[in-house]
């Protein structure tokens, strides 16, 4: 695998790595979704010492060649521990590794495939290069240094500005890259041979959607995504599989009542923290993590909305 | 007076103050963390409790420490000359000082700042008669001085300098009115750090922005890096009865956006060049 890295910088990288990344861990459990369609539940949590920040779903796919990865998880080392359940499970080998966003829960693992391309949207690249210093501050600090040494560089081999498709040998992969919504790099992963769509957090159940991109856009997505010809989807938090398209109807509902209740609040001239106190009240009880985003989901949506 | 720190004295202070401590003495590092602000910003002229006269409304836990709206609340009957806004623990501690012209209606004022950690907001006006009244209030957020830019960089920068003016739907001559600007601009603090390029993206914000109505000044505030990418300002006008409200902001790239948006009063408003 080594050999592979031609660069000084990547060898420097892989000598870090060999320093601060156990060289075997204990597998991930994964469950079988589709056939070769493999996925870790992620909790559905902050990342907290109690989940090691475990806290967002990835998994693999596995063609009659190769493996595709989908999303690595929120450190090094859970990274490790996927690398571990796909050896447990095919002597094939990851050609790709797909992100399906920026957010350090879907990326830090990545470290553990330092010679594996990495597939990301096109706005990928800039966007976790902006941000990975504060995410790696931030895991440090909830979860101490370990967890957030050996973080590798910011690193997407293959840009997807709208659509490209793998082959994994008899298995085509088809990932699409989609315009700002949950963030402004989102992509997705469909599987035609099983009709299974990784949505990455494009899709959000029962852990309420956070929004860190734009909501009403992320709307315009959900009614693109609503199209695609799935028979079950992947979600980037939630339960490893969800019926599809029936399981965007409460992200939906969300985003709408969102959307509505701060368009309400600017109509009636009143400021932030008016909205953050009233807006989405209503679907408290629907969904998990609800305070810990919701504010959040308001404030950012007002600084959109307010420029309409 | 407003002027910035010289650097060297803020270096040592922020190395003096960023000592840990046991959180008994976080009020103690408080005080004396402000004993030099009050000294570097008010030139050791005495700053008074303004107690019911001037009241910070800021969430005690920010959602996003990024974007912390604050609103600075002042007696209507106190017509302040001026009213500056600090963040005590940022690495610019001055958000912002506003200068009330003859236009303005009153004195409060809302605005959205960077939290950079936990730490205190200051509010001090100054009085006509040159006093310095100050309050108080502490809030739990931070890194919003590092953390990310904008979250749509492309639209970002495709809506740059471009100004929004919201007022109420009618307005009458005399009779004060809340209106709002909005400046669209990145406001990078030169502390967000490009993990590829492997240094910090360049400060560029908007350091003054001054508004007027009829011709006549309603304020006038510099602002610094601890004001929230896309300043925005919350104040009271005085309509004159026609006219236009004139938006003017400049950056420190030398760069200057205007907007004008009449004051036609009774007309139903929105923002024509919008």
């Amino acid at each position: 695998m080594r050999t592979n890295v031609g660069l000084n910088v990547g060898g420097a990288a892989l000598c870090l790595l060999a320093a601060t990344l156990p060289a075997s861990a204990e597998p991930l459990p994964v469950t079988e979704v589709a056939p070769g369609v493999l996925v870790h539940q992620g909790a559905i949590a902050e990342p907290a010492p109690d989940n090691a920040g475990d806290t967002a779903n990835m998994g693999f796919i596995v063609g009659d060649s190769f493996v595709a990865v989908i999303d690595t998880g929120g450190t090094p080392e859970l990274g490790v521990r996927l690398r571990e359940a796909i050896a447990a499970r095919t002597d094939r080998k990851p050609v790709i590794v797909i992100n399906t966003h920026m957010h350090p829960d879907h990326v830090f693992g990545n470290a553990a495939f330092a010679g594996v391309p990495i597939a990301g949207h096109a706005n990928l690249r800039d966007a976790l290069a902006a941000r990975q210093e504060v995410y790696r501050q931030r895991l440090a600090e909830e979860l101490g240094a370990g967890a957030a040494a050996g973080i590798a560089p910011v690193r997407v081999d293959r840009p997807v500005a709208e659509e490209v498709r793998v082959d994994l040998g008899n298995r085509i992969l088809v990932l699409t890259a989609y315009p700002t919504a949950h963030t402004n790099n989102d992509l997705t992963v469909f599987d035609r041979k099983t009709g299974t769509l990784f949505t990455g957090d494009l899709l959000f159940v029962d852990h309420v959607p956070a929004v860190d991109g734009n909501a009403t856009g992320w709307l315009r997505v959900i009614d693109r995504l609503e199209r695609v010809p799935a028979v079950r989807a992947v979600p980037g938090h939630g339960p490893a599989r969800v019926a599809w398209p029936g399981a965007l109807d409460a992200q939906r509902r969300y985003l709408t009542v969102l959307v509505e209740g701060v368009r309400r609040v600017l109509k009636a001239g009143g400021g932030i923290q008016d909205a953050v106190a009233h807006v989405a009240e209503e679907e408290r009880e629907r969904w998990l993590l609800f305070d810990a985003y919701n504010p959040r989901n308001v404030t950012a949506t007002f600084a959109e909305l307010e420029w309409e | 007076m407003m002027r910035h720190p010289p650097m060297g004295l803020l270096a040592g202070l922020l190395i003096v103050l960023s000592t840990p401590g046991l959180a008994a003495t976080d009020a103690a590092e408080d005080a004396a963390r402000w004993d030099i602000l009050q000294g570097m910003y008010f030139k050791d002229r005495p700053v008074e409790e303004a107690g019911a006269l001037i009241r910070i409304d800021a969430p005690a836990r920010a959602h996003d420490a990024a974007l912390v709206p604050v609103r600075i609340e002042v007696e209507p009957s106190l017509r302040l000359k001026s009213l500056s806004l600090l963040v005590d623990k940022n690495p610019v501690p001055l958000a912002a000082t506003f200068r009330f012209g003859p236009a303005s209606a009153g004195s409060s004022i809302e605005t959205r700042v960077r939290v950079n950690e936990y730490t205190n907001l200051h509010a001090v006006g100054e009085t006509q008669d040159g006093r310095f009244l100050m309050t108080v209030v502490h809030v739990k957020a931070a890194g919003g001085c590092s953390a990310p830019a904008v979250k749509d960089p492309q639209e970002a920068m495709a809506r740059l300098g471009r100004i929004k003016v919201k007022l109420p739907e009618t307005l009458s001559p005399g009779s004060p009115a809340t209106a709002q600007v909005m400046v669209s601009h990145p406001n990078s603090s030169g502390l967000q750090f490009d993990q590829v390029s492997r240094t910090y993206i360049p400060a560029h914000y908007i350091q003054s922005i001054i508004i007027r109505a009829g011709g006549q000044t309603v304020l006038e505030a510099d602002t610094d890096i601890s004001i929230s990418e896309d300043p925005n300002l919350r104040f009271s006008v005085l309509p004159t009865g026609g006219g236009s409200l004139e938006v003017v902001a400049q950056d420190t790239k030398g760069a200057t956006f205007t907007h004008s948006v009449p004051l036609t009063t009774g007309a139903a408003k929105g923002d024509p060049a919008l």
